[in-house]
């Protein structure tokens, strides 16, 4: 489903990414964790060529993404197919990036309408079918900042689950969130997590990751350091920087 | 009561007087000063309207005589038309100026920045004198490929009459400003909004009508009222090119009568009329962007009024 092959990444002199190779399989959730500055968001934003890489590559379904092969070269797609492709990955955001000035449901509608060129009154009714799916139906009409955190990341997940995504990313959807919002952020994620959604996800919810994770993916210093099953990978980590890691953050 | 609190020392007064924490009424702090400074305010403001009214040099019969004179009306007219085309075609170039200095190219970026170095750092009325002479730099203009064959050429003085001068000399001028004013717009849109659009995959120009724009309105409305009503006002200075706008117009006037003062006057109320008019539009407008910025929007000033009017309603009927 998704397979990133030796893919580095530097920021000026700062190597963020120093070759990452990484299977996703679909229907699978994918956790990555791992210190900050360890790249997981580098590698998370590199999916959906948000980020460039410098060298390796990144398939989606087969597909190359960002790119065309021809030979031994790559050569960078136009931004129109870029965004085609981009829009069959749905992304979200820590800070959420709700469009302020457009309601709730315009929020949802505007992608599927303007990037997918789907019909407009399908898309109204299968937006507010989302809306119901976060249980968020009464709030369609208002404008984001009306809302809560919680709600508004909730609105989030409905705007990337309108585009028919064939996989969710997602960038610490809850670290923007007050403790006690949390929960029904991660009750959404869960439920997608259920129903067969292939998913890859930057969290520090360590729970979340025991629970909904098929894989758990340990970086640092841009390098996966160790994955596996959540049992394996947190309860009986190989590695000594896992286990300092995992320690630092459960106490 | 707690015990911290000391009971008063001189007199008798027991606790007993005191009333129960209930029944006790508040009284706002008195501001005297406050009420002298609206004294000597509403003095001052007396003396300057009566100055006003009863000078009778202002003669107010005369400004009411010429405020709709037709020549007048037709000035202001010329004048409305200088600012529309002015602030339009300002605008209009002043964007493509902002996003050739945003953009990656440093080209684009250079010639954008060059251009507004120029046009921003010569005196408006040495532009417009520049145009109006346009004909004495270049007798004519032809069109056909660059260094190439020509395909027709026109006389100067054919193509830029004193109102394209005009025109052109306050656009290309106002362009300069506008695109700095178009530029803090979109700087002041979060990266971030630019960034889910992206992973939306909403295209690019849909991205920059419907996500960038909407957003950078709210900074560039109230910047971009300035420069109109600015614009209104300095539509005066292409006097200078005899084009009888306003300002020309009641000079016009008073040399062929001498009645200086109230044509001045008469000018005077109609950019103040404009300008009036062009106010009320920037709240509506401000108000329509402010669209899901804001929690609650603030009331129109006719809300407003309905509101009192009904507070006093209510007040007189109860």
């Amino acid at each position: 489903m998704v397979e990133l092959r030796g893919v580095h990444k530097s920021f000026g002199a700062l190597e963020v990414l120093r070759g990452i190779d990484l299977t996703v399989r679909a229907g699978e959730v994918t956790v990555l964790l791992g210190p900050s500055g360890s790249g997981k968001s580098t590698l998370l934003r590199a999916i959906n060529h948000l980020e460039k890489v410098d060298r390796g590559f990144v398939r989606v379904d087969g597909e190359l993404i960002g790119y065309r092969r021809a030979g031994r070269k790559l050569h960078e797609l136009p931004e129109r197919r870029i965004l085609a492709q981009r829009s069959r990955i749905g992304f979200v955001f820590q800070n959420f990036n709700l469009f302020p000035h457009l309601t709730v449901l315009e929020n949802v509608t505007e992608a599927p309408v303007s990037a997918q060129g789907r019909d407009r009154a399908e898309v109204r009714a299968a937006g507010l079918a989302l809306l119901d799916r976060v249980g968020l139906t009464d709030f369609a009409g208002q404008y984001p900042r009306r809302l809560s955190g919680g709600q508004q990341q909730r609105v989030a997940i409905a705007r990337a689950l309108a585009l028919r995504p064939a996989l969710l990313l997602f960038d610490e959807p809850t670290s923007a969130l007050d403790p006690e919002l949390v929960g029904e952020v991660l009750d959404v994620m869960r439920d997608l997590a259920r129903s067969g959604t292939t998913m890859v996800v930057v969290t520090h919810e360590i729970g979340f990751a025991r629970e909904a994770a098929d894989t758990v993916v340990f970086l640092d210093e841009g390098r996966i350091v160790e994955q596996g099953p959540p049992a394996q990978v947190l309860d009986d980590p190989r590695e000594a920087r896992t286990r300092a890691f995992l320690s630092a953050v459960l106490h | 009561m707690s015990e911290l609190t000391a009971a008063p020392r001189t007199g008798g007064d027991a606790p007993a007087h005191d009333p129960p924490d209930a029944d006790l009424t508040i009284v706002p702090s008195r501001h005297p000063w406050r009420r002298v400074a609206t004294a000597v305010v509403a003095v001052l403001a007396a003396m300057a309207v009566n100055a006003l009214v009863t000078n009778p040099a202002w003669d107010w019969p005369t400004v009411g005589q010429y405020l709709f004179a037709p020549s007048i009306v037709r000035a202001v007219l010329l004048t409305l038309q200088l600012t529309v085309l002015g602030i339009v075609v300002g605008f209009l170039l002043g964007t493509v100026l902002a996003v050739m200095r945003l953009s990656a190219n440093p080209l684009l970026r250079s010639v954008s920045w060059t251009y507004i170095w120029i046009f921003r750092s010569v005196p408006l009325i040495l532009q417009l004198l520049f145009w109006y002479n346009l004909a004495l730099l270049y007798r004519s203009i032809s069109f056909g490929i660059p260094f190439g064959p020509a395909f027709f050429e026109i006389g100067t003085m054919d193509l830029v009459s004193p109102l394209t001068a005009a025109v052109l000399g306050l656009a290309l001028h106002q362009a300069a400003y506008a695109a700095e004013v178009v530029r803090s717009g979109f700087l002041g849109v979060d990266q971030g909004q630019l960034e889910a659009a992206a992973a939306l995959g909403i295209p690019q120009w849909r991205r920059f009508r419907r996500i960038q724009l909407p957003q950078a309105m709210r900074t560039i409305v109230p910047t971009a009222a300035n420069e109109l009503i600015g614009l209104v006002k300095g539509t005066s200075v292409v006097y200078i090119m005899a084009l009888s706008e306003l300002f020309y117009q009641v000079q016009v006037i008073y040399t062929r009568t001498g009645r200086v003062i109230p044509m001045l006057l008469v000018a005077a109320v109609w950019y103040l009329v404009l300008t009036t008019v062009l106010s009320i539009g920037q709240f509506y407008v401000e108000r329509y962007y402010a669209k899901g910025a804001l929690r609650t929007l603030p009331p129109t000033p006719l809300q407003r009024l309905r509101a009192t009017i009904g507070g006093l309603r209510a007040r007189v009927a109860s």
